[in-house]
């Protein structure tokens, strides 16, 4: 097919004239019909949900109100808009979200660094480090608030106890914080992992070179090792957000959406399956897919500048 | 199975994110999970299809409590009587089976023949025309003997004076205190407290020092966790949530007072961390002698008095406290009910009928025990001298509780709902979930319950709203 069309551009040099013989055009035929199926599924499955959901947002409707069902033009979005619900979420999302991402990869960097020499042990230290981004995170929200942040017997409380300090009712006056606590702990591995990457593929000879020529380990560090592992933490930090944005289960386990704990993905669980109103909900998640596309459109512009600039050389 | 998981937030991320990236890859995935799909649904049909002629398989939702269980565990016993009917049992969270059963119906499903239902969908289900009229099967056999349900109960299962499902257990509330905390300290428990004696005592036996709190109530966000009790509270404080016409009365006095009143105690003399202690919590700080009194769900009784736990025969019983109202215990029945779009109405009613028979709570009785026989339906289980002997702490004032209550008129005045520690309108989850969230962050004392509850009122008067519109249609 393609032999055809460039000889053809070739030979006359205006505008091509695809002539194609019989044997390629069914083969052209037979191509299209064999893709056929897989791209009606493609789309069926990426963009029926979609649009069913915007269609759904248009509607009046309450599950447990069969009979009240019926076009609700704008008024959802209208709800939406005045139910004072959505900018709180996304406010509360937005520092959940980014004092965990800020504070683990600060956690992580440290730690990093501290595994990033050799020490007998290490893979040992390395693999118990990793381990708490391996655990369930139902299960992290329930270890947090059962064996930690527990009034009566939580260790934390129980630490506080040893120097004199009277325990913390967490849940009830923190909510947004134990949050924070939850995935802070689970996710400075991962920033841990991404920047002890970084920091291993630093050239050993250039590190030498600072040294020779009298750089201080914290010179060292703060002008060179810092600088080449920014990339490196623009990554840990792109990926976190997209992981940690989606937050639901210490939510729903911990703090049952009180306080400033609320996040956007809780405020749509609530609305669908609390509320039952299948179309404020859908109002909701369109709303959060247009935001989320804004944020993400942002997000994925330093991505590509990431990966354009190669391993730190700006 | 349409509609809803649509909805879920991270398939409507994902479907925004996929959305954007039509690949090859995406078509492989969906014709897996197609093909997936297919045979899945293709297996069930098999599964039909290799059942012996003439024997109907009934498929039943229900929640996982320790009663259901048990029912589950005796199934044996029911197939043995009935050869030609099949019972598959499908157990889930109380919150996945509104989640499922709900949506089956809503959309017409017919997936579940049989479902547990609680006191609070029935009536609402039954308007819809969701579930099956039982009235002329139970009222056809005199040995079912209708009439030996709770007055309450019955009615907690009717809808237009039809039975639309029957009781299989039920519940109200009371209040259990620590004998032996009561008498060091040298105080006296009233038979019938009242809300005011409750919190004074509750000061008196509070100990910090010793981290034992005077008294546990339920503080999880929630409307079935925090408004359960807080509710039956706010009733005999003379509130409502709405009025005869419909107007949310939530920021009224009565509500406000009851709303202070309840998060004052707590904040005095209950548990630490109230945002976290739901049923389980409290039941737990109780069990293991951390609060000298709680008011909760009568179903506790049976586990605080089991066998290895640690407060087992230092516990009394007294009915719920009151201020304004003669009685202020709550209402609550999970229920067994025939889908109305099920094939095998016989046989759901055979099954259903087994299951909530004096029959039935003989079996439960014989083989695990009488504690472990569904309480609070049947008057004749409290005449029954072995049940009697096995609860003879409780069971006598469970049962004139459940006498006693009123979910036609809970309160002081007048409402236009069936119902005690809930509103019988479908928003109510939704409205009693987001206020409880609002109260939830009084305990900390950062904001004033008089904020939480102008908020309550404004979510409560949307909901409020769409009834004023339904009832004029």
């Amino acid at each position: 097919m393609s032999a055809a069309i460039t000889s053809d551009v070739a030979k006359t040099g205006s505008p091509p004239k695809i002539s194609l013989s019989r044997a390629e055009r069914g083969e052209r035929t037979f191509g299209r019909r064999i893709i056929m199926p897989a791209f009606i599924v493609a789309i069926v499955v990426t963009q029926i949900p979609f649009l069913a959901t915007i269609y759904y947002s248009f509607q009046n409707w309450n599950l447990a109100r069969p009979q009240a069902r019926s076009f609700a033009g704008f008024h959802n979005y209208v709800a939406v808009v005045t139910n004072g619900a959505f900018l709180p979420a996304l406010l509360n999302t937005v520092v959940i979200v980014g004092s965990s991402v800020v504070v683990s990869l600060i956690l992580g960097l440290f730690l990093a660094v501290l595994l990033d020499r050799k020490f007998p042990g290490r893979a040992l230290a390395r693999t118990l480090l990793i381990t708490p981004f391996l655990v369930m995170p139902a299960a992290s929200a329930l270890i947090w608030k059962w064996s930690l942040l527990d009034a009566n017997v939580g260790m934390i409380n129980w630490a506080f106890g040893l120097v004199g300090i009277p325990p913390v009712s967490w849940n009830t006056d923190f909510p947004g914080m134990t949050v924070v606590f939850v995935l802070t702990w689970q996710y400075t591995p991962f920033m841990m992992l991404i920047l002890l990457a970084g920091l291993q593929s630093q050239s050993g000879e250039i590190l030498e070179a600072a040294q020779v020529d009298g750089a201080g380990p914290m010179r060292t560090f703060r002008t060179m090792t810092l600088p080449h592992l920014r990339t490196y933490a623009e990554l840990a930090i792109l990926l976190g957000t997209v992981l940690m944005v989606q937050v639901f289960d210490p939510v729903n386990i911990m703090t049952g959406g009180a306080g400033h704990s609320k996040t956007l993905s809780y405020l749509l669980y609530e609305r669908a399956f609390i509320g039952q109103q299948v179309g404020e909900a859908a109002a909701y998640g369109v709303v959060t897919v247009i935001v989320t596309i804004a944020v993400a459109t942002a997000a994925l512009r330093t991505l590509f500048r990431v990966f354009t600039d190669e391993g730190g050389a700006r | 199975m349409s509609g809803t998981p649509r909805l879920h937030p991270r398939r409507a991320m994902r479907a925004a994110v996929t959305k954007a990236r039509v690949n090859r890859f995406a078509a492989v995935a969906g014709v897996t999970g197609m093909s997936l799909a297919l045979a899945v649904s293709g297996c069930a049909g098999f599964g039909n299809l290799g059942n012996k002629p003439g024997v109907t398989t009934i498929t039943v939702a229900s929640v996982n409590n320790p009663q259901m269980q048990d029912l589950a565990q005796l199934l044996p016993e029911f197939e043995k009587e009935h050869p030609d009917i099949k019972v598959n049992v499908i157990m889930m969270e109380e919150n996945d089976l509104r989640n499922a059963t709900t949506k089956d119906v809503a959309t017409r499903g017919g997936q579940y023949d049989v479902m547990t239902v609680g006191a609070y969908e029935v009536p609402m289900w039954a308007q819809n025309g969701w579930l099956s009229d039982l009235t002329a099967k139970a009222e056809a056999d005199p040995a079912y003997d209708v009439d030996d349900f709770f007055v309450p109960v019955r009615q907690s299962v009717s809808y237009d004076k039809k039975m639309y499902a029957a009781p299989f257990y039920g519940e109200s509330s009371f209040l259990m205190y620590r004998k032996d905390l009561f008498q060091k300290a040298g105080v006296t428990m009233p038979e019938h407290p009242t809300w005011q004696q409750v919190a004074d005592m509750a000061a008196k036996l509070k100990d910090p020092d010793n981290g034992t709190a005077g008294i546990c109530l339920r503080g999880k966000p929630g409307w079935g966790e925090m408004f359960a009790p807080l509710t039956t509270v706010v009733n005999t404080f003379g509130g409502q949530w709405y009025n005869m016409s419909w107007d949310a009365q939530v920021d009224k006095p009565a509500f406000s007072n009851a709303v202070n009143f309840y998060v004052d105690t707590i904040r005095d003399s209950g548990e630490r961390d109230p945002a976290s202690f739901g049923f389980t919590e409290c039941l737990n700080l109780f069990q293991q002698g951390r609060a000298a009194m709680w008011y909760d769900a009568t179903s506790a009784a049976g586990t605080l008095e089991s066998e290895g736990s640690p407060v087992a025969g230092k516990v009394g019983y007294v009915s719920a406290p009151v201020v304004k109202t003669k009685e202020s215990g709550w209402l609550w029945t999970w229920n067994l009910a025939a889908n109305a779009l099920s094939e095998h109405q016989q046989a759901d009613w055979e099954f259903i009928k087994w299951a909530t028979s004096k029959q039935y709570e003989e079996l439960v009785g014989k083989q695990f025990g009488w504690e472990r026989v569904p309480p609070g339906t049947r008057q004749s289980l409290y005449q029954n001298p072995q049940y009697q002997q096995a609860s003879s702490s409780f069971a006598d004032l469970i049962a004139s509780t459940l006498n006693k209550v009123d979910p036609k008129k809970p309160g002081i005045d007048p409402q236009p709902w069936t119902g005690i520690q809930f509103v019988g309108i479908p928003e109510f989850q939704d409205v009693g979930n987001q206020t409880s969230q609002q109260i939830a962050n009084t305990f900390s004392g950062g904001e004033s319950v008089a904020t939480a509850l102008d908020r309550g009122q404004r979510i409560a008067q949307i909901a409020g709203d769409t009834q004023k519109t339904e009832a004029g249609k």
